[in-house]
């Protein structure tokens, strides 16, 4: 099921398939890891709801719903 | 020329120029660890020309006693630059910079427990083809969470030595000295494979570079070039006109972008990478897997809904408490140590301009400066504490919500919470911010907070207009618990102060600097014990910096301001005449009113020395600028006397009361001074009208929130921003600000009929 990012829950695990948004931004994202391919944990949201902490190639990550929503991912680690 | 770049292991190294050595990596990598235990204390900081990024360079000696120059590169985690301190990386590793020439070679330091992420910078650096040395930190981390690194297969994998090293503990350190020590051969790293576009791109420029006879790993320092936007100035100086001509040629192409060519790098870079990773990174055997960490646990309870925020207020109110009362001891002490300094001098100096120079001016001035240092050195001693441990980023995670609302970076929320105690620490703490136009935003809101220098004056005026009515609450015996009109009013100022702030972070990010709302992309680092030479180093620089950088600028303006109000002297002979008022020639124009009606009729209680005093502070520069000043503040309902108090305030905000108390003539006043209130109440205008009014009181009280009345901030601006153009507009929109809204306040509240 493809989706996006903002959209996952707590303990959700997903395989990235794109990046949109600004391009900057998705360089950004690329540079730290987020990559078509990459598989990703949704670890929480901060309190107030917003931005959402993953943990992607070993470590903790967090960015705004924002950025999240333009992290197109598939439901599932299967593809890596 | 990579040859000529390694120094030979001489038999005499004496005369050989000193070696300078640049440490790169990623940000939460152990980076200022390593600095710090191969320099100590032996560090100097100052700035990148023409930039605002700190530049850090250390000393260290090598086994076999030769120094070697250390140079602390920003962190970043890519060589294709998102802010000013990136670009630095990128630019000095290129040799981009006309102040800083190409290091003789480098450190890359590599998380182990987080290697392919740390790996991208390292590999990008090791394709530059300078001698380049891998410290493979935090390896006892990465064991610890079940991964064994092959720092031999990593080398044979990277084509450069690694040393592995424990930063903290001081492991590895003699090994990565001597690997410093001997020549180190310049990296032999693969070639990255790229979309065909990017490398036939990349190996064009790659011709260029070469055919200039510039570098040898050309194709590395050309997919840099072509990976990010470096300014056509810098290619020039770097690489000749040629290497622009052709850059500037294959740009024209829409496919090679710097950002495309950014992302194709990035997705390259990780598969190579993930293959590097496999095979270096050994599990132990049992196939333990990945449990919760103590740092996972740890975080479950400090990020938490109701916990992390409840936890996260204590941590702030213990933080602020500590700048706000914990550094009033110290600043006792030093304010009596200046004290006794200046008695000390008084009497044993003859009286003279040159005694009042060195009491009045100089010592005073020096205790300006000094009385700032606890409040600065406990604020970093805890940011110290919260950056190493790895809170900080998570007060991001916590806080950005809220910040974002107006468009500032979570990172924004400790800067400007200490500002409520002092904004001169919180403006030094915006560094944390990376991004520009955060960090200035930040900047340019911080004195809107209202400090603790306010609330002499706050509570001086409050005592003396706002009677004590009882709201809600209730009595026990003669006192009250409960909600009384002063603390309401004191609870509003703060209130008007927060309330400016977050509207003017809004104006500004919607004016000054504008532009797409910075994203938050954030590594949360494990959590771990801080390092306790990182929090005292952090200290004692931030403390030297200050007293060097914007110490010397207060101690210049504290004289001056002293000058302005101590000369032209008054002669002792005009005292017996019974006019106090300004002698009528230095009023400054026919315009004012006359000063007479002014006096208080009290002279009972003023000695003949505070009538000295008066009439010394009236006759002043400062004094006479407060007339000039009148028909200016006039309308807010301040007359000149308040206009000197204004004058004397930009030392400290502070200084009012004590300016206030020397005009109207009661010697040395503070807040709770009765007869000062006293003088104040019977002051009236030519007209007979009195001048103070609860009215007037609070558009004073709404003047002192917004307004900027302190040199020492705007020196700390001045070294924070490198140009003085930033100072200069706090200050005006700060006046201008304060004025609109005691205007308002003033002439609304006369309009209403409440004057």
């Amino acid at each position: 099921m493809q989706t996006s990012l903002d959209t996952l829950k707590p303990g959700d695990e997903a395989t990235v398939t794109a990046l949109e948004g600004d391009p900057e931004t998705v360089e950004r994202l690329m540079e730290m890891g987020l990559i078509a391919g990459t598989p990703i944990r949704v670890l929480k949201f901060a309190p107030m709801g917003d931005p959402v902490e993953i943990v992607m190639r070993g470590y903790h990550f967090t960015l705004r719903r924002h950025e999240a929503a333009g992290v197109l991912v598939e439901m599932g680690t299967a593809v890596s | 020329m990579a040859a000529e770049l390694q120094t030979p292991r001489s038999q005499t190294p004496a005369p050989v120029a000193t070696r300078h050595i640049a440490l790169a990596g990623n940000p939460n990598a152990g980076k200022t660890t390593l600095f710090n235990a191969l320099t100590g204390m032996r560090q100097k900081v100052g700035n990148y020309p023409g930039v605002t990024v700190e530049k850090k360079e250390g000393r260290c000696t090598l086994p076999e006693g030769a120094e070697v120059v250390i140079l602390d590169l920003p962190g970043t985690y890519s060589l294709s630059p998102k802010s000013p301190d990136e670009e630095i990386a990128r630019d000095v590793l290129l040799g981009l910079r006309a102040d800083t020439p190409v290091p003789d070679a480098v450190i890359v330091v590599v998380d182990a427990s987080n290697l392919e992420r740390n790996l991208y910078l390292a590999t990008q650096v090791l394709e530059l083809g300078i001698p380049t040395v891998i410290a493979l930190n935090m390896t006892d981390v990465a064991l610890a969470n079940g991964k064994a690194v092959d720092a031999r297969q990593l080398s044979k994998e990277l084509g450069a030595p690694v040393v592995e090293t424990v930063a903290v503990r001081g492991q590895g350190l003699d090994a990565l000295r001597g690997a410093l020590a001997t020549s180190i051969a310049a990296p032999a790293s693969p070639s990255l494979k790229l979309p065909q576009s990017v490398e036939e791109a990349r190996g064009r420029l790659a011709q260029v570079i070469e055919g200039n006879g510039l570098r040898a790993a050309s194709q590395g320092v050309a997919l840099r070039l072509l990976s990010s936007n470096v300014p056509a100035p810098s290619v020039r100086h770097g690489f000749g006109p040629l290497v622009e001509e052709t850059l500037q040629e294959q740009r024209s192409d829409a496919a090679l972008a710097p950002l495309k060519v950014a992302a194709a790098e990035a997705q390259a870079r990780y598969a190579m990478l993930g293959e590097v990773v496999a095979r270096s990174v050994k599990a132990p055997a049992g196939g333990k897997t990945l449990s919760r960490t103590f740092s996972d646990r740890a975080d479950a309870i400090l990020t938490h809904k109701f916990y992390g925020m409840a936890i996260f207020a204590l941590i702030t109110m213990l933080v602020f408490s500590a700048i706000f009362s914990w550094a009033s001891y110290p600043m006792e002490l030093i304010d009596g140590a200046m004290t006794w300094l200046g008695d000390q001098v008084s009497t044993r100096m003859a009286e003279g301009p040159l005694r009042d120079l060195i009491v009045q001016g100089i010592i005073a001035g020096v205790g300006a400066v000094v009385i700032f240092l606890p409040q600065i050195m406990i604020l970093f001693f805890f940011i110290g504490i919260l950056e190493d441990s790895g809170y900080m980023a998570r007060a991001a995670f916590i806080m950005d919500r809220m910040m974002s609302k107006v468009g500032l970076h979570g990172r924004a929320f400790i800067p400007l919470m200490s500002s409520f105690a002092c904004s001169i620490p919180g403006i030094m703490a915006t560094r944390t911010i990376s991004n520009r136009r955060d960090r200035m935003t930040t900047i340019l809101i911080a004195p809107l907070m209202s400090c603790s220098a306010r609330l002499p004056v706050y509570t001086l005026m409050i005592a003396t207009f706002i009677p004590n009515q009882h709201l809600w609450g209730f009595s026990v015996g003669s006192g009250f618990i409960g909600l009384t009109l002063p603390v309401v009013v004191l609870f509003s100022l703060y209130t008007l102060g927060v309330v400016a702030a977050m509207a003017m972070a809004w104006l500004f990010k919607r004016t000054l600097f504008k532009g797409p709302p910075p994203a938050l992309m954030l590594e949360l680092p494990p959590y771990k014990v801080p390092a306790w030479r990182n929090v005292v180093v952090t200290m004692w620089e931030r403390g030297s910096q200050f007293l060097k950088r914007a110490g010397t600028i207060i101690l210049a303006i504290s004289i001056v301001l002293w000058f302005l109000l101590s000369y032209p002297k008054v002669k002792v002979g005009a005292l017996p005449s019974s006019d106090l008022s300004p002698a009528a020639g230095i009023r400054p124009g026919p315009g004012n009113a006359p000063p007479i009606a002014n006096e208080p009729t009290t002279d009972g209680e003023t000695s003949t020395e505070e009538k000295l005093t008066a009439l010394q502070a009236r006759h002043s520069y400062a004094g006479r600028f407060g007339h000039f000043l009148e028909p200016a503040i006039a309308p807010l309902g301040f007359n000149w006397k308040i206009g000197i108090g204004l004058i004397g305030a930009m030392s400290a905000r502070e200084v009012f009361v004590s300016t206030m108390g020397n005009v109207y003539a009661v010697g040395d006043a503070d807040e709770t001074s009765e007869s000062l209130k006293k003088q104040m109440m019977s002051d009236r205008w030519p007209n007979g009208q009195k001048v103070w009014t609860p009215l007037v009181a609070v558009s004073l009280l709404v003047y002192f929130v917004l307004a900027m009345q302190c040199i020492s901030t705007l020196a700390v601006v001045k070294r924070e921003t490198n140009s003085w153009k930033w100072p200069l507009f706090m200050q005006v929109y700060m006046t201008a600000l304060a004025w609109g809204a005691a205007f308002v306040v003033y002439q609304g509240g006369r309009f209403l009929g409440w004057g």
